[in-house]
C-alpha cells in the first residue's frame, strides 16, 4: 500500500466539546497504519496543547499528557499556527514541549512542534492526500 | 434587577460573549464557565473589552480555568469562584441568563 | 461478573478489564493470571510495572508496537522484541499484560 500524507486539523478547545479527545483517539488508532501523519492546531485548537492542565475539579479525564506519547507513535510533525497563538495571547512557551526520539540517531530527542504562519500552513495543507477535520 | 449572565463558549469561536456584553447592564455580573473561561485570560482583544466594561462585574469558574491550564493567565479584575461560589452568585442575583 | 481480590468484589468489563483503574493492587494481577493459568515471574512483573508507569505518564495503554519499542529503549534490545513479549504473554502483550496491570485495552487494539 502506498504511503499517503494524512493531516488531522484540530480547531476546537479541549473539554467543552468532545472533538479534541476524539481526534486524539483517531490519531492513535490511525498510527497503526504506517502513513505519513501530521497534525495541525489552529484557532482554539491551540488550547489543546497548553501545559499545566488539571481537570481534577471538573471530573473529566485530563488527556493532555497523551500528546507527549505521540512521538512514540511516530507522529512527530505537529504544526501550530502562529497567528492563532498570538490572537489568544499565547506563545510557544505556554504549550507543552513535545519531542520525539530518533531511533536511528541513538534516541536523540527532537522537537515535534513546528511553529508556522497561516500562509505556510496553507501550503502544507495543500500537499496532503487526506485531511481529517476535528 | 441584577442579572447573572453566564457564557460557556470561547469568545474566539462564538459571538456569545459579545452579545452578552451588549446586554449586560450596570450592576450585573458576567460569569465565564466551560470554554467561556478563555475570555478571562490576558493578552488578546477580548481582554480589552472586559477592561473597558465599567459597571459590570466579572467572575470565572476556577475548576474550568484550571482544567484548561490557564490559571496563571487570568486577567486582573476577574473574580475566581468555585462551584459553591457559582451557587452563591445565582442566589445573589435576581435571575440568570445563560448565553449558550 | 466482578472478580474477588483480597475479599473485595472488583468490577470488570465483558473482556475482564478492570472497570476502575484505582481498584488495582498487585493481587489483582495475581488473581487474573491464576484464572488464565498464567504464572507471573519477575520478568512478567517488569512489563506489568512498565505498563503502569507508561499509563501514569501518558494516560494511555500503549499499542503493542509502541510498547515493544519503549521496552527496548528502557529494558534493552533483548526484551524489546515481540518474540520475548509474546513468550511472556501468549495472549498478546498488549491485551494480556494491560489487563493484569489494570489498564484499559490498548488504544488502537481492535
Amino acid at each position: 500500500m502506498a504511503i499517503k500524507k494524512f493531516m488531522y486539523i484540530n480547531r476546537k478547545a479541549p473539554y467543552g466539546t468532545i472533538y479534541a479527545l476524539e481526534s486524539l483517539e483517531v490519531v492513535l488508532i490511525g498510527a497503526a497504519f504506517d502513513q505519513d501523519v501530521s497534525l495541525a492546531f489552529i484557532g482554539d485548537g491551540v488550547y489543546q496543547l497548553v501545559k499545566g492542565q488539571n481537570t481534577q475539579a471538573i471530573g473529566q479525564k485530563n488527556f493532555s499528557p497523551t500528546y507527549a506519547a505521540l512521538g512514540d507513535y511516530d507522529v512527530n510533525k505537529i504544526y501550530v499556527e502562529k497567528e492563532s497563538l498570538e490572537e489568544r495571547g499565547l506563545t510557544l512557551y505556554d504549550l507543552q514541549h513535545l519531542v520525539w526520539e530518533d531511533e536511528d540517531e541513538d534516541w536523540a530527542e527532537k522537537d515535534s512542534i513546528r511553529l508556522v504562519s497561516r500562509s505556510e500552513l496553507a501550503d502544507v495543507i495543500d500537499e496532503q492526500d487526506v485531511i481529517l477535520s476535528f | 434587577m441584577a442579572l447573572l449572565h453566564t457564557v460557556n463558549k470561547s469568545p474566539f469561536e462564538s459571538s456569545s460573549f459579545d452579545t452578552c456584553l451588549g446586554y449586560a447592564k450596570d450592576g450585573s455580573t458576567i460569569l465565564f464557565i466551560e470554554d467561556g473561561v478563555y475570555a478571562a485570560t490576558t493578552g488578546h482583544s477580548v481582554a480589552d473589552k472586559i477592561k473597558n466594561a465599567s459597571g459590570v462585574s466579572f467572575a470565572v469558574l476556577g475548576p474550568d480555568l484550571q482544567a484548561r491550564g490557564l490559571e496563571s493567565k487570568l486577567a486582573d479584575g476577574i473574580k475566581v469562584v468555585d462551584y459553591d461560589g457559582f451557587v452563591n452568585l445565582v442566589a445573589e442575583h435576581d435571575s440568570v441568563q445563560s448565553w449558550l | 461478573m466482578p472478580i474477588e481480590v483480597n475479599g473485595k468484589q472488583l468490577e470488570v468489563d465483558e473482556e475482564g478489564y478492570l472497570a476502575n483503574l484505582n481498584d488495582w493492587e498487585p493481587a489483582v494481577a495475581e488473581v487474573m493470571a491464576a484464572a488464565e493459568d498464567q504464572p507471573l515471574t519477575s520478568d512478567h512483573w517488569e512489563i506489568i510495572n512498565f505498563l503502569r508507569e507508561y499509563y501514569e505518564e501518558y494516560q494511555i495503554a500503549p499499542a503493542v508496537r509502541v510498547l515493544t519499542k519503549a521496552v527496548g529503549k528502557k529494558l534493552g534490545k533483548d526484551k524489546g522484541n515481540s518474540k520475548y513479549l509474546y513468550e511472556l504473554f501468549p495472549y498478546g502483550p498488549g491485551k494480556q499484560a494491560c489487563k493484569y496491570a489494570g489498564l484499559p485495552k490498548p488504544t488502537g487494539c481492535v
